[in-house]
């Protein structure tokens, strides 16, 4: 009885910090922006209810395409970091030595401590006009004036495929590791090519990997707001920016409430189509 | 009228002839052969210039210690290594540069590599899709092979569904569906239990003489090897020691390798001498003699290793049975172990201790330790070899 009670006190104790962190810095700002997000008026005073802030996404084009864009770059950068991470994550698991294995991880964890801004910045130095790879273009003669690399669509997307590498590598090698080597040779004892070994054993076996990674790549590309910023074009806008605009530049902060929302339950949604396609269960990926 | 009688058989004749020698042929034909293969891993050669033959249906096995290169072995033949040097032909077809999945051989792993994202069925069906069998074809094809390894109606499980005799039973079907030319089996009983391993021994010789395809089966375990195998090679530091059946390689042992690796036996070192009557001995320690019956080695005070299996040497034996090597011993240790139980004696003037075999049938209940016993054996049970033991001086 005595044991008990201290059990729950103790507990309590421990808790409590968790409970307070998700109540005042989550629950509390959501809540409110969730109210927010549904009446009219400055800040929301003196406005009644309404659905005016949702509908005006749907209303005005060029919010909605925005968002499209943004979700179907962020797929595509999800899709191209799955494609350069497979074939990493199963070198350093079944290729190279466990020595090796150990270097290569901490090659690839090594850009993740300096801060995304730092990173990014990087990148602007080398690609700019007046950049590290143009001087050396020029310098060896290969180009004949400077050219601006920066500020396009595709330079975009290599930069958030770079900040978000790793986090795909990392649970796909934790499931790789746990595949047996001897499920390969049967494989291609049983008569199976390098493709179908791919495709039937590989894949399959690292899918809750492979979309617990997807979730969190695709999860922070949707919502990044520095790369896209910094190193996309005038015209390449992100979703995360018009939330930015709605609170900043038009303290819009209705507006900006109800594309928080829209953001998180639309990204939820396309998570859940994935999960469905792919057959997998959330608990499975979670692990 | 000569030639229309001849003509009349004739027409019959070649037909059977032909016949006949096919089914000659079916029976001679080699499988599965190895021509001076050898595997070099840096200076280590796992495999040491192994030869063989392996005819249409045989259970043929590889029985070694672990580390003797049999594992090497398997895996050249299946494809995933290929030898330094020397050939491996299936039917008749050099296999090298060929790819294991180009390969008319498939392999059931040891710890059976089924494939825990497939069912059952689909685990089965893996080999026949990459060959494009599809539809009707291929779920009879599953089914058909299902009920043959005893598991009919078992496609939609899961493989953590099933226990492990039917893992094993699943990873086999897997592989016989391809109707392989040569199956090979890398101790693929290892995991199981000792009941359900009994039990799997005699099954899959069972299956084996069903389908009649050429089984080539890896083991260190002695007991798989002699039950199942119609020919068994002994492998020991890359090199074949013997290649016999089960009852040769246990009654004659080619090596003392052999004599020791396959059954149980007690070790002798001493020296061959020439006795009273043309017979030999040899004399351990100088002062213990023991008749042996096949002096193969002609040049007496020879060094030499002599072994005697434990169920060879009999506890009281029959006063009229004359020629046996007769020594009274001191009952040391009773070793009982239920079918395979063993006494610990120490004979008479000798300081050595000998393994003998006590079955249980009662007849010896009442050997206690520390009585004193008559044991003996026929001097045709020893296995004699000239001796590479360092322990004689050669002086």
């Amino acid at each position: 009885m005595h044991k008990g009670g201290s059990g729950r006190w103790i507990f309590l104790l421990f808790f409590m910090p968790v409970a307070l962190w998700l109540l005042l810095l989550l629950v509390l700002p959501h809540v409110e922006l969730l109210r927010m997000s549904f009446v009219s008026g400055e800040f929301g005073a003196g406005g009644g209810v309404t659905w005016d802030n949702y509908l005006g996404f749907f209303h005005e084009p060029i919010y909605w395409t925005t968002f499209l864009r943004t979700a179907i770059y962020s797929i595509a950068v999800t899709l191209i970091v799955l494609t350069v991470s497979l074939p990493i994550a199963f070198y350093a698991t079944k290729i190279a030595g466990a020595k090796a294995q150990g270097f290569l991880l901490v090659l690839l964890l090594l850009p993740f401590w300096v801060s995304e801004l730092v990173r990014v910045y990087g990148w602007m130095i080398i690609l700019r006009e007046s950049g590290v790879l143009s001087s050396f273009m020029l310098a060896l003669g290969l180009w004949k004036e400077p050219v601006e690399l920066l500020y396009n669509d595709a330079v975009m997307i290599m930069g958030l495929v770079y900040t978000t590498l790793l986090f795909m590598i990392v649970p796909v090698i934790s499931v790789l590791e746990s595949l047996d080597d001897s499920l390969i040779e049967a494989a291609y004892d049983l008569g199976a090519g390098k493709l179908a070994i791919w495709r039937r054993i590989i894949i399959p076996y690292a899918m809750p990997g492979i979309m617990s990674g997807s979730i969190v790549v695709f999860m922070i590309v949707f919502g990044s707001y520095l790369t896209p910023k910094l190193m996309g074009g005038k015209n390449s806008l992100w979703f995360t920016e018009q939330i930015y605009n709605q609170f900043i530049t038009y303290f819009n902060w209705n507006q900006g409430s109800a594309f928080g929302f829209l953001l998180l339950l639309l990204s939820s949604a396309i998570i859940w189509v994935a999960l469905k396609l792919t057959r997998q269960k959330l608990s499975d990926v979670l692990k | 009228m000569t030639a229309g009688a001849a003509a009349a058989p004739a027409a019959v004749a070649p037909d059977l002839r032909e016949k006949r020698l096919s089914s000659l042929e079916r029976q001679m034909q080699i499988d599965l052969s190895a021509q001076n293969v050898v595997r070099r891993f840096g200076d280590f050669s796992a495999v040491d210039d192994v030869s063989f033959e392996v005819e249409t249906g045989r259970f043929f096995s590889i029985l070694g210690p672990s580390g003797c290169g049999k594992t090497t072995l398997l895996r050249m033949v299946a494809g995933f290594l290929e030898p330094s040097s020397g050939r491996i032909r299936i039917r008749g077809a050099d296999m090298a540069g060929v790819e294991p999945n180009r390969r008319p051989v498939n392999m059931v792993f040891q710890q059976l590599a089924l494939f825990p994202m497939m069912d059952v069925a689909e685990n089965i069906a893996f080999g026949l899709r990459r060959r494009g069998v599809k539809g009707a074809e291929l779920r009879k094809r599953v089914e058909e092979i299902l009920e043959r390894v005893g598991l009919p109606g078992f496609g939609e499980k899961k493989i953590s569904q099933i226990s492990g005799g039917q893992k094993q039973r699943v990873a086999l079907a897997r592989c016989l569906v391809l109707r392989p030319v040569v199956l090979l089996l890398d101790e693929p009983l290892g995991a199981l239990d000792l009941k359900l391993r009994e039990q799997m021994k005699v099954e899959l010789k069972n299956l084996q003489q069903q389908v009649g395809t050429t089984f080539i089966y890896i083991t260190h375990d002695q007991s798989e090897a002699m039950v199942m195998s119609d020919l068994v090679a002994v492998m020991r530091n890359g090199r074949f020691e013997q290649m016999d059946t089960p009852p040769n390689i246990y009654n004659r042992p080619a090596t003392p390798f052999v004599a020791q690796f396959v059954g149980n036996n007690n070790r002798f070192l001493g020296r061959l001498r020439l006795a009273e009557g043309g017979r030999a001995v040899v004399e351990e320690g100088g002062r213990n003699r023991y008749f042996i019956s096949r002096p193969e080695h002609p040049r007496s005070e020879a060094p030499v290793e002599m072994y005697v299996r434990p169920e060879a040497i009999m506890i009281n034996p029959d006063r009229r049975l004359s020629g046996l090597n007769r020594m009274t011993a001191g009952v040391k240790t009773v070793l009982f172990d239920a079918g395979n139980s063993r006494l610990i004696v120490v004979p008479e003037n000798s300081g050595r201790e000998l393994m003998v075999a006590l079955p249980q049938n009662r007849q010896y209940d009442d050997i206690r330790v520390g009585d004193r016993v008559e044991i003996g054996w026929d001097p045709a049970s020893a296995f004699c070899f000239l001796s590479s033991a360092p322990e004689v001086d050669h002086a």
